[in-house]
This record gives structure tokens, sequence and C-alpha cells, in this order.
């Protein structure tokens, strides 16, 4: 009986998740169909080139060829269809923008995971480390340097370093493990600054509640004590900001794919935003608001299994 | 009442910690940097010297030369002005923004309401990276650009902000005291619910500033922002970008910079917010 309360209430959310993520993709779509059409120049200068000279006539078949001569509305339900089937095709590389992303997105993928789970391993060592005083006030002042670099000059040191100075990694590849570390870890830190932040406050509040100070007086050691009570406890929080900076791993990975010259997605968005490349750039939006809203269900939904307490008050 | 009030000021401005004077003592350092550049260095930023490049730092060159013989230093001082400019001025206009977004939300009819905090939820699921990004897109590159997406991507957390202030405000006994003794509501949104909803705007925007110095950066790194050889942070870095192998100063003096400043804004911030709360 109560699980299928449960079951159900889970059901809802997803439901009502779901909901909101076509909202957002629609709304990022629209505003993106929007941004299409107050662009200022011809579309078609973009797609030819700013050298090129083309009759008139010429210019007048590629805009029937895109039916960039129909009415706005009619432009809008064609450009949904075609977003929705995977055609829209870009301006520049003249392929349907699926294919320009899929082919790039696995790359990105691999640099996003690895730099997630070194966030939050960098985070969780911190919060194991920061303990007594000076370990705390070193580990703050690293989070808060690490917080207020830009992401790609952190990079550009560690390549100095790590790459140039010492050659313990390669310089500039697309290939193999070693090629990933130096730019998951740039792309790790500033994440792993933030996350160790949240982490740490809900450690030290966690901490003085009385079942920390029961197991304490059990004779437990100070990191058992984290990663058997107190860290169930404060990952909560931790997870929804976790969450929510995915996101932003996405456009981190945009810089730190230019500083390490990696293949991928963050190449395709700086290629088509220079080049005005409009479809391309809606295709990542698009992308973007769909990562976003799984991995936010997927934390909420992660949730309630950390915390039994949040369990019952749903089906109670 | 006041006096109370004076006095935990004072005790507050007392305790002020090193760390804060600190960076308050940067901040004005580099503010006096981005006015006058040429009272820290005498090198033209822009004057190229072949027989002088990349040269590592020494007692002439403080950071070193770059690949066209210019003095890094001179170009890192100068360049405080296009971060500041961006960082001051888009965080100004999202501030702006966001607070005539969020007083109008706050304080219209349901309806109004839930459309745009819809849209301002909507919006808020891009990280503002992204955003700044997309903004790029759709009005080019260049100067101003930079300046107006940095500032659209942070628009949407000041909007949160000032429409949770204003629903907070417009509860409290003056307000209602303003509308009962038959003040416009125009005039009682002017001059009683944003005064009153500002200081945790300011706090914020203070905390942001930073982080629209950081976006800045980037976005000039990749290129979308002013043009070389301009002395802005994030374009030095992008050259320094192809000497790290033989030059690391270039790339290194700049991020150190944009770091130091970032830290001090927000050590600023952040201390102002604590006091705040206090």
């Amino acid at each position: 009986m109560r699980r299928q309360a449960g079951t159900r209430t889970v059901m809802v959310r997803v439901l009502g998740r779901f909901g909101g993520m076509l909202l957002v993709v629609c709304g990022a779509a629209t505003a993106g169909f929007i941004a299409l059409r107050l662009i200022p120049g011809d579309p078609v200068d973009v797609m030819l080139g700013v050298n090129a000279r083309v009759s008139e006539s010429v210019r007048d078949q590629i805009r029937a060829d895109w039916g960039l001569d129909q009415p706005p509305v009619v432009q809008y339900f064609a450009y949904l269809s075609q977003l929705v089937t995977g055609q829209l095709e870009s301006y520049q590389l003249r392929q349907p923008i699926t294919e320009v992303i899929g082919t790039q997105a696995l790359p990105t993928l691999q640099l996003t995971s690895l730099a997630l789970l070194f966030a939050v391993l960098l985070a969780v060592t911190g919060a194991l480390l920061a303990r007594g005083k000076h370990a705390r006030s070193a580990i703050s002042l690293l989070e808060l340097f690490v917080v207020s670099s830009p992401t790609f000059w952190i990079g550009l040191v560690l390549l100095a370093v790590f790459a140039f100075q010492l050659g313990w990694f390669p310089v500039a590849s697309s290939q193999g493990f070693a090629s990933l570390v130096l730019p998951a870890l740039t792309l790790a830190l500033p994440i792993a600054g933030i996350i160790s932040q949240v982490l740490r406050q809900g450690l030290d509040a966690a901490a003085a509640q009385p079942f920390a100070t029961t197991a304490r007086s059990r004779g437990i050691s100070h990191s058992r004590l984290v990663l058997r009570h107190t860290l169930r406890h404060a990952s909560g929080d931790t997870l929804t900001l976790t969450g929510y900076l995915v996101g932003s791993l996405l456009g981190g990975a945009v810089l730190v794919e230019t500083v390490f010259a990696r293949q991928g997605l963050g190449q395709v968005a700086v290629r088509a935003i220079l080049g005005r490349d409009i479809p391309v750039v809606l295709g990542i939006i698009v992308l973007a608001a769909t990562v976003f809203a799984v991995v936010n269900l997927i934390v909420d939904l992660a949730y309630e299994r950390i915390d039994p307490r949040l369990r019952t008050a749903v089906t109670a | 009442m006041s006096t109370l009030t004076a006095t935990r000021q004072a005790t507050a401005w007392r305790a002020a910690p090193v760390g804060v004077i600190a960076a308050s003592l940067f901040l004005l350092l580099i503010i006096t940097a981005a006015i006058t550049p040429t009272l820290f260095s005498m090198y033209d930023p822009l004057k190229a010297d072949a027989a002088a490049s990349l040269q590592p730092p020494s007692a002439e060159h403080w950071f070193g030369t770059d690949q066209a013989g210019r003095d890094v230093f001179a170009r890192v001082v100068h360049g405080a002005r296009y971060s500041l400019v961006v960082g001051f001025g888009a965080t100004l206009l999202a501030l702006m923004v966001g607070i005539i977004i969020g007083v109008i939300a706050g304080s219209a009819p349901r309806a109004v309401d839930s459309v745009l905090s819809r849209v301002i939820e909507i919006v808020m699921a891009f990280p503002e990276f992204l955003l700044a990004l997309v903004v790029i897109a759709v009005i080019g590159a260049g100067e101003t650009s930079l300046l107006i997406a940095v500032s659209v991507a942070a628009i949407p957390a000041y909007a949160r902000v000032a429409r949770a202030q204003t629903l907070l405000v417009r509860r409290s006994g003056y307000v209602r005291a303003a509308t009962a003794l038959g003040v416009p509501r125009f005039r009682s949104t002017i001059r009683h619910i944003v005064p009153n909803a500002l200081g945790p705007l300011l706090v914020m925007g203070t905390i942001g500033v930073g982080t629209a110095i950081v976006a800045a950066a980037g976005l000039s790194f990749l290129g979308m922002g002013p043009q070389p050889p301009t002395p802005e942070w994030g374009l030095i870095l992008s050259d320094g970008r192809n000497f790290l192998a033989t030059a690391w100063w270039i790339a290194v003096f700049p991020g150190v910079a944009i770091t130091a400043t970032v830290i001090a804004t927000s050590t600023v911030g952040r201390f102002l917010r604590q006091r705040g709360q206090s």
C-alpha cells in the first residue's frame, strides 16, 4: 500500500518534470527561432560566406530552397518539425545538425563525465582532510582560489607545468586516456571548489548533531564518521548543487576544448557562434536544456534514495 | 534603535578582518590602474620591439615580454580598464534590468508574475556562460556585444532575487501604510519598495562583478570580444597559449591578475553579505 503510493508520487513527479523539460526545450527552441529572425543581415550571406559574389537569382533560389521566402509562421512550424525529426541543417556544413552534433558528442561526454568524477572525488577528499584549524583554512583558501580563477587559465597553467615542463601528459591530442586527464582536471577544479564548500557546510551541520556525538563517543575515527554517517546527511544539498553544475560543465567544456585543442561539442559551438551558424547553435541549446532537465530529474529521484526521511514525508 | 544600529555598524567596521582590508586596497589599486595605467608602467602596451621578444621576467620587464617584444606588465596594467569596465558595467546593467523585471513580477497581478517567473526559470536552466555564448551568436562578436552578453547572462539571477525581495517588502507595514494613506502604487514602488529591496541585490552584485570579469575574459579568450592587439586579459591569455612551451609568463600573469581581482571582489562581497545578515 505504502509502496504503491510512493511509486505513484514518483510517477507524478517524473511526469511533472518531463512537462517542465518539454517547456524548457520548447522555450529554448522558440527563443532560438526568434533569434534566427532577429539576426541582422541575410542568412544567405552567412551560408555563402562574406566574400561570395553570387547573382540575385541564385540568392532567390537558395532562399526558396531553405524556405526563407515563406511567411514567418509557416517557417516556424517547418522549423519545429525539422527540429523534431532532426533534419534541421547547418548553414555552413550543409549537414543535418544531428549529424554535426552526434559525431562530436562522444569526446565531450568523456571529458565532462571524467571531470564530474574528478570534481566529486576532489570535493570529498577535501572534506575528509579539512580537520583542525590549519587544514580548514588551507582548504578554504584553496577553494576560494579555484572558484575565482578562470577555468581556461587553470588549464593553461596545468598545460605549462605538467605537459611542457614535466612532460607527464601529452600536449595536445584527442586520443587515449592520458590526453583526457589534464582537460578533465581543469574542468573539474572550479566545480570541485563549489561542491566542496557546500559539502563542508553540510558536514559541519551534521557533525553538530547528537548522533555524531554518540558515534564519536564510541571511539569512531574522523574519516569513518564522515564516510559512514555525516556524508550521507550532507550529500542531499550537495547532490542538488552538483546536478545544477552539470549544466555549467558544458559551458566550461567550450573553453577547455579550446585550451587543449580537443575535438568536441565545444569546438562545434565556437565555430558555429563565430560563423553565425544558428541552426547548430540551436541544436546545442536544445541539447543543453535536455541534459539539464534529465540530470536534475535523476538527482531528484536519487535524493529520496539517500535520505529516507524524505520518502516517509512524501508517502505520509 | 538608531544608535544601536550605528554602534553595531561601527563594531562591524572595526572588526573588518585583515583579508577584507587587503582586498579593498587591492581593488583600489586595480581601479587606479584602470583610470591612469601610465602611473604604473612607462612602457607602451602596443609598441612592438622585435629585439626584445619573449624575454623572461626581469628587473626591466617585470612580467617579461611577449612574442612581439611588448611589455607584459604594461599590457596587464592597461588591461585592467577593459576587465573592470565589463565587470562593473555588465553587473550594473544586469542589476538594473533585473530589478525592473523582478519588481514588475513581484508587484504585478498573479498572471503576469507567473509568466515572468516561468520565463526566468527557463532561462536559469542554462549555465551563465552558455547563455552569454548564445547572446554573442545572435548579436555578433565585439567589445559592446561582450558587455551585453555577460550582462544578459546575469539578469535572471538578479530578477529572481528582486522579485523575492519585492514580495517581502510589499507586505511590510510602511508600504501598507503608504497605500492606506493614498500614495499611488507607482510612487510607492519607486519611493518605498525599490530602495528597501535593494540591499541584498547590491551585495549580490558585488560578488557578481567577479563572475562577470571571469565570463568576459573567457569570451574574449575565445575571440568573441575585443580583437588583437587590444591589451585585454583574456586576449593576452589566448596569445600566451601559443607560447606556453617557451614563454610561460605571457599566459600566467594576466591569469593571476584576473584571479586576484575576482578574489578581492568576492572577499569584499562576502564581507558585506555577512554584515548584512548579522
